[in-house]
């Protein structure tokens, strides 16, 4: 009888939603330490928590409360449309019906990017918060650049980088170098704009890309993933120890501000976040423009071939090796960059930004777009960012800005299993993993090799 | 060119003079990558995929047995037959915790992407967030420093070899770790079991048409996978403390190690650690100490350029 | 014995049977006949628990066993030789051998005995690797491991697929044999005439449904089969 009943749909229902209320509840509540192990966990029961300030009581009293209405409404919802199906496609919908704007005829397209170009530029004005403004160009601005050139990496290309950091710390000490701001003697010994930098990192960041590219790539995609992991801690070690060149574990802190000067017109960049804000806006910009077109070039429709098969795209004629190469090198590029804007935007530069974790969080905001879908990219770097910003500064519900990592690891396990194809599906991924799961060739082919 | 001769005749000095203490402290980490290399080298065989949440079985096993060794040891330093005892109950609570995790890691981040057949990428993608799901609550539940174990037994200094003194410690890990490894070579290698494990990796179809239920095999490996990571978690934990992201460096030096011997290989997963310990304890000699990881990763990155598939070659098929 | 009511199977959107029907009695040799895509390795595969059918029922000895996973299939008295024999390449052919005994009870030391009766050479060559073997034998390791299991019901898929014709008489004698000692047989083949001769009834497979069967004597002598399989133009 019990054993019947423990063998039940509904008793698996119940015990996966129990499983997955106190994980949650575990995530969110206090934390422990070695002398006391497992505080923390009873505490995440025990603890007196408000339910939407109605009432106050234990957390294990709140969560319970709060998984019976997420149930009753999923039973509601169920009886009166009677099609469970329907409702787990609700959030797709959504999804698409945030997508439409996008895929439709030009003009509408237009009009959208429009408007919320207008949106971008008059998000200063509404915005007058400085922690706010701060944010949204070391948060924000500089994460969507990122995430746009690890796009065509891992979305474009189907290359999981893990050493996307290091390209984007070898742009930073790049500007670091040439504006003098580094023990390591400037170039000729001149002190450049960082300006400047912009080209020299992006060629040092892309030279580097194409040399670490050209032996590790034709490597299993696996492998690959592990190798660019390494590379990217080599280069950690290297900015941390190195203390005659890139000033070791203390950085730099005199990374000079961009300065404009061109015949009478004269601009120089200071502390203030809305210069910088706007600036980054406009590389923003310049990378949709140029990755979207890149996305429907016949590079990229290479990289399609070769992500979907590519010993295919090699009797058609596709090197895949050059192809893989020049997405590598486009996404050390563009992370190189990233890391101009934020050496001189924030004047300062520590190896312990440049950690793996770092890699991880642009990794996650693809992953949660949408790999290779530009526009799903952008709405989920926006969205993780203001989100992981928000609750880093406002500490929500008891939220430890710590333990970020831990939700963003999650984000991760949770989207390969219930949303592979991200936030906004790029059509082409979509339809690929479809394809892939119907057991009709694989995606990422090159990642699949034998796999059964 | 006198200067880098001039530079490998004293490096090559330090090495030949420390050449023995060298020796035993890379067998005695190289025990560990070996024991922690089984792991990926098991998983990658059968589902040939890297399990790259690896690293956090290994840190599950470091703090069970850290916890288990606390309670259990008291003020005073056990010895003899309660020494003995501690180390066999730190092997297998350590054991047990990485193999618990490791079961949940495949049923929770692994089976739902096999279930739809999804790509490797995604396997990836779920694993790396897994690890960093698990390292960070890891942190979060039992705070994120170093502590050291109490130490079941006293370490001291039981024999020298050639004038190296081998510690209690070094010998307990060699100890442990042969026995282990030679234990799962013969589970693998002849037991019905392992005749499953390697049908499975072999061609999992025809095995399953042979009766071998794929599911309960995959959760088999990972559980001895996991056993091993777990159990060398706490030999690692018994040395250098327990810490949240005690995982990660192990972990890849391992993952070097399995590559080294031929992934999918368990006796070159054996005996690419043991040559990843003394590599990377020799080269000491010749590199600053904090560049040591970087000898590491550049091994990896040449093992995978020119010869991929190990010393040994990539198999779990053949006897083990 | 076994009876396939209107099975359907579906690979993503493509459906590879739309709705297949047949029985095989006990102690009969049936063949399925076919083309290249028709259908006959899904039908097949099916019958193991590799692709379950989305529609339709399968019964065994009046048992339902359309929803039974593959790993159960050798315990119900179901053993299958897979197309291109799948022989374990990395073991022995004893092992090999004992693999096919994996989902039995009890002691296999007899039935290795029986199979190196039945196949001398793997005597010879039991200690060698799975994949040194040759085609013909690796055929004959691949019949013995099914057998090991003890099936009452034994499904054949393209035996005959890259063998020598010396040897694929030599195999066909064998599944004779099998069949005259009690265990039911139902085969896949391309090579339709030598199948049929063996066989007392034949199905022929187009485009995921039977298209007709009959006697596998009357297949033989059908226009239609001469035309298709047996490369005979109508007269």
């Amino acid at each position: 009888m019990i054993k019947q009943w423990l063998g039940s749909p509904l008793a698996r229902r119940v015990g996966t939603t129990t499983a997955l209320a106190v994980l949650l509840m575990v995530m969110t509540g206090p934390s422990g330490s070695t002398s006391q192990p497992t505080a923390g966990f009873v505490q995440s029961f025990s603890e007196r928590s408000s339910f939407f300030g109605l009432f106050v009581t234990q957390r294990w009293l709140v969560w319970a409360a709060l998984a019976l209405i997420v149930s009753a409404l999923i039973r509601v919802a169920k009886w009166l449309k009677s099609d469970y199906a329907e409702m787990v496609a609700i959030p797709g919908r959504l999804a698409r019906s945030a997508q439409a704007p996008f895929q439709t005829k030009k003009p509408v397209r237009f009009g959208t990017y429009g408007v919320l170009m207008i949106v971008a530029i008059l998000l200063p004005v509404f915005v007058t918060d400085g922690f706010w403004q701060q944010s949204l160009v070391e948060q924000v601005a500089i994460f969507v650049l990122l995430a746009l050139g690890l796009n065509v990496v891992v979305g474009f290309a189907g290359l999981l980088d893990l050493g996307f950091v290091a390209f984007y710390a070898i742009g930073a000490y790049a500007t670091a170098w040439v504006t003098g701001a580094l023990p390591a003697a400037a170039p000729f010994g001149v002190h450049l704009d960082p300006f400047w930098a912009i080209p020299i990192a992006i060629a040092i960041a892309m030279a580097s890309g194409v040399l670490l590219g050209i032996p590790t790539l034709r490597l299993r995609g696996d492998y690959l993933a592990i190798v660019t992991l390494g590379f990217g801690e080599i280069v950690t070690i290297f900015l941390n120890n190195e203390y005659g060149i890139t000033g070791g574990s203390t950085g730099s802190h005199q990374v000079p501000h961009f300065t404009f000067h061109v015949g009478p017109i004269k601009y120089a960049w200071g502390l203030g976040p809305v210069p910088y804000y706007y600036l980054t806006l406009g590389f923003v910009v310049l990378f949709l423009i140029i990755f979207s077109r890149l996305e429907h070039s016949r590079v990229g429709r290479s990289w399609t071939a070769i992500r979907e098969d590519e010993v295919a795209a090699e009797s058609i004629g596709i090197n895949p090796l050059k192809y893989k190469v020049m997405a590598f090198a486009i996404g050390a590029a563009s992370a190189g960059f990233a890391g101009v804007m934020t050496a001189a935007q924030t004047n300062f530069l520590s190896p312990q930004t440049f950690l793996l974790s770092f890699s991880i969080n642009i990794l996650v905001l693809v992953i949660f777009g949408g790999m290779g879908s530009i526009i799903g990219v952008v709405c989920g770097a926006l969205l993780v960012q203001v989100v992981s910003t928000w609750m880093d500064h406002y500490t929500p519900f008891g939220f430890q800005s710590q333990d970020l990592y831990m939700y963003l690891g999650a984000i991760l396990v949770a989207m390969m299993i219930f949303r592979p194809a991200g936030l906004i599906p790029a059509r082409r991924r979509k339809r690929e993993i479809a394809m892939s799961e119907a057991g009709e060739g694989h995606m990422d082919e090159m990642l699949t090799g034998d796999t059964p | 060119m006198a200067s880098i001769f001039g530079f490998f005749v004293t490096h090559f000095g330090i090495l030949r003079k420390e050449f023995w203490p060298l020796l035993v402290g890379g067998l005695s980490n190289g025990f560990i990558y070996a024991m922690v290399a089984i792991g990926y080298t098991m998983v990658y065989g059968v589902l040939r995929l890297i399990n790259f949440a690896h690293s956090e079985i290994f840190m599950s096993g470091g703090f069970a047995s850290f916890f288990l060794m606390r309670a259990l040891i008291g003020s005073s330093a056990p010895g003899g037959v309660a020494s003995v005892l501690l180390v066999i109950g730190g092997v297998l609570g350590g054991g047990l915790a990485g193999a618990f995790m490791a079961m949940v890691l495949e049923r929770v981040a692994y089976r739902p992407l096999r279930r739809r057949h999804a790509p490797a990428l995604a396997y990836l993608i779920s694993a790396i967030g897994a690890s960093y799901f698990m390292f960070n609550l890891a942190g979060k539940e039992f705070g994120r420093y170093n502590t050291s174990m109490a130490q079941p037994f006293v370490n001291h200094t039981i024999f020298t070899l050639f004038g190296a003194p081998v510690q209690m410690l070094s010998m307990i890990i060699a100890l442990v770790g042969t026995v282990m490894l030679i234990t799962l070579d013969r589970v693998v290698g002849s037991t019905k079991l392992g005749r499953s494990v390697r049908a499975v990796a072999q061609d999992a179809e025809t095995a399953s048409l042979m009766g071998v239920n794929i599911d309960r095999t995959i959760v088999i490996v990972f559980v001895l996978g996991g056993f091993m990571g777990g159990a060398a978690g706490f030999l690692y934990g018994l040395g250098f403390g327990i810490n949240y992201t005690m995982g990660f460096t192990p972990a890849l030096k391992a993952f070097t190690a399995a590559v080294l011997g031929g992934i999918g290989n368990l006796r070159g997963a054996a005996i690419g650690g043991l040559l990843l310990g003394v590599v990377e304890s020799f080269s000491i000699a010749f590199v600053n100490g904090a560049y040591l990881d970087v000898v590491v990763f550049g091994l990896l990155i040449a093992v995978l350029l020119f010869r991929p598939t190990g010393i040994l070659g990539e198999r779990l098929g053949r006897s083990a | 014995m076994l009876k396939v009511d209107d099975a359907v199977v579906r690979y993503g959107a493509i459906t590879a049977l739309h709705g297949v029907s047949f029985e095989v009695n006990e102690g009969e040799i049936v063949t399925l006949l076919g083309a290249n895509g028709a259908g006959k390795s899904t039908t097949l595969r099916m019958l193991s628990g590799l692709h379950a059918p989305t529609e339709g029922r399968i019964t065994f000895n009046g048992e339902d066993i359309t929803r039974v996973k593959a790993h159960s299939f050798s315990k119900l008295g179901i053993s299958h030789v897979p197309e291109g024999r799948r022989i374990f390449p990395q073991m022995t052919v004893e092992e090999n051998l004992e693999m096919g005994a994996f989902g039995r009870r009890g002691s296999y030391s007899d039935d290795i005995d029986r199979m190196y009766g039945i196949f001398p050479i793997l005597k010879e060559r039991r200690k060698q690797l799975g994949g040194n073997l040759s085609g013909g034998e690796q055929q004959m390791l691949a019949i013995g491991r099914a057998l090991m299991a003890r099936p009452t019901l034994l499904l054949l898929d393209e035996p005959s697929m890259g063998l020598a014709p010396m040897i694929v008489d030599t195999i066909f004698r064998i599944i004779g044999e099998i069949r005259d000692s009690g265990t039911t047989v139902l085969v896949v083949e391309q090579n339709a005439a030598q199948a049929l001769r063996l066989a007392d009834r034949g199905y022929v497979m187009e485009n995921g449904v039977i298209a007709f069967s009959d006697e596998a004597e009357n297949l033989l002598h059908d226009p239609r089969v001469r035309a298709v399989y047996l490369g005979e133009s109508i007269d």
